[in-house]
């Protein structure tokens, strides 16, 4: 799994309420055999709901950030395997959302259920 | 788990219908209560008011339930049935305008995180917005 700290870029929704501390950022490749469709889709955007900070996520040079709570847009993002997926998040448990969705994308989604 | 929004499937073949109630529960899980009907009383396509009606009894939630629908008349008595529950609990039931596979997924998803009848429909009709 690859994560780093983003600082050069920003979800489209920062809050400038927050202290930095509640930003957090992660990258992580998607390894799913067939990328980002319906059942990922729907795991991860329930992972996404479970915490309070707001959560953009984005296939890194290819889509805009878009919201992780929504199953539309996150479907429709058809993220191809192999490619780089982002997140970053602002809210006060924006550290434990990024963790729990990066180790979601590399363990291939395999560690939630419904 | 209680305490979330129920999903009522209306199709006018109870094979969709259940397919689709299929979906949810595989693809979303068990915590959100879905529930469906098609076909009419002699085994052909149609829907009834009567079973739409028995369907959001089946699951019904005091936090409200979201009606997918397929075409004309499953929209039409789903109306009906509406119209035709208890007063207390007909603003706690809406039809959603969607897909009816793809919304009640979307609905679904929603729901599982305790979001409101309100949102639960958004999500669902985000699939049909411009």
């Amino acid at each position: 799994m690859e994560r780093k700290p983003l600082h050069s870029v920003k979800p489209p929704t920062p809050s400038s309420s927050h202290s930095p501390e509640d930003n957090a950022g992660g990258s992580v490749k998607l390894v799913h055999a067939v990328g980002m469709h319906a059942r990922p889709a729907v795991k991860l955007t329930k992972l996404a709901k479970r915490f309070r900070a707001r959560i953009a996520i984005r296939v890194v040079g290819v889509t805009e950030w878009i919201d992780a709570k929504s199953v539309a847009k996150v479907m429709a993002m058809r993220a191809p395997c192999d490619s780089t997926i982002e997140f970053a998040a602002t809210g006060a448990d924006a550290g434990a959302a990024i963790g729990a969705l990066t180790a979601l994308v590399a363990n291939d989604f395999l560690d939630i259920e419904g | 788990m209680t305490g979330n929004v129920g999903i009522v499937i209306v199709s006018h073949s109870i094979d969709v219908a259940k397919g689709a109630a299929d979906m949810v529960r595989q693809m979303v899980g068990g915590e959100v209560r879905v529930a469906f009907c098609g076909g009419n009383s002699e085994g052909g396509l149609g829907t009834e008011v009567a079973r739409i009606l028995e369907a959001i009894d089946s699951i019904w939630s005091p936090d409200g339930v979201a009606i997918m629908v397929d075409l004309g008349g499953a929209e039409t008595n789903s109306e009906m049935a509406v119209e035709m529950l208890p007063v207390e609990r007909r603003g706690l039931v809406v039809v959603c305008n969607a897909p009816i596979v793809e919304g009640a997924v979307m609905a679904a998803t929603e729901a599982a995180g305790g979001a409101s009848l309100e949102r639960v429909c958004a999500a669902a009709e985000e699939l049909s917005a411009g």
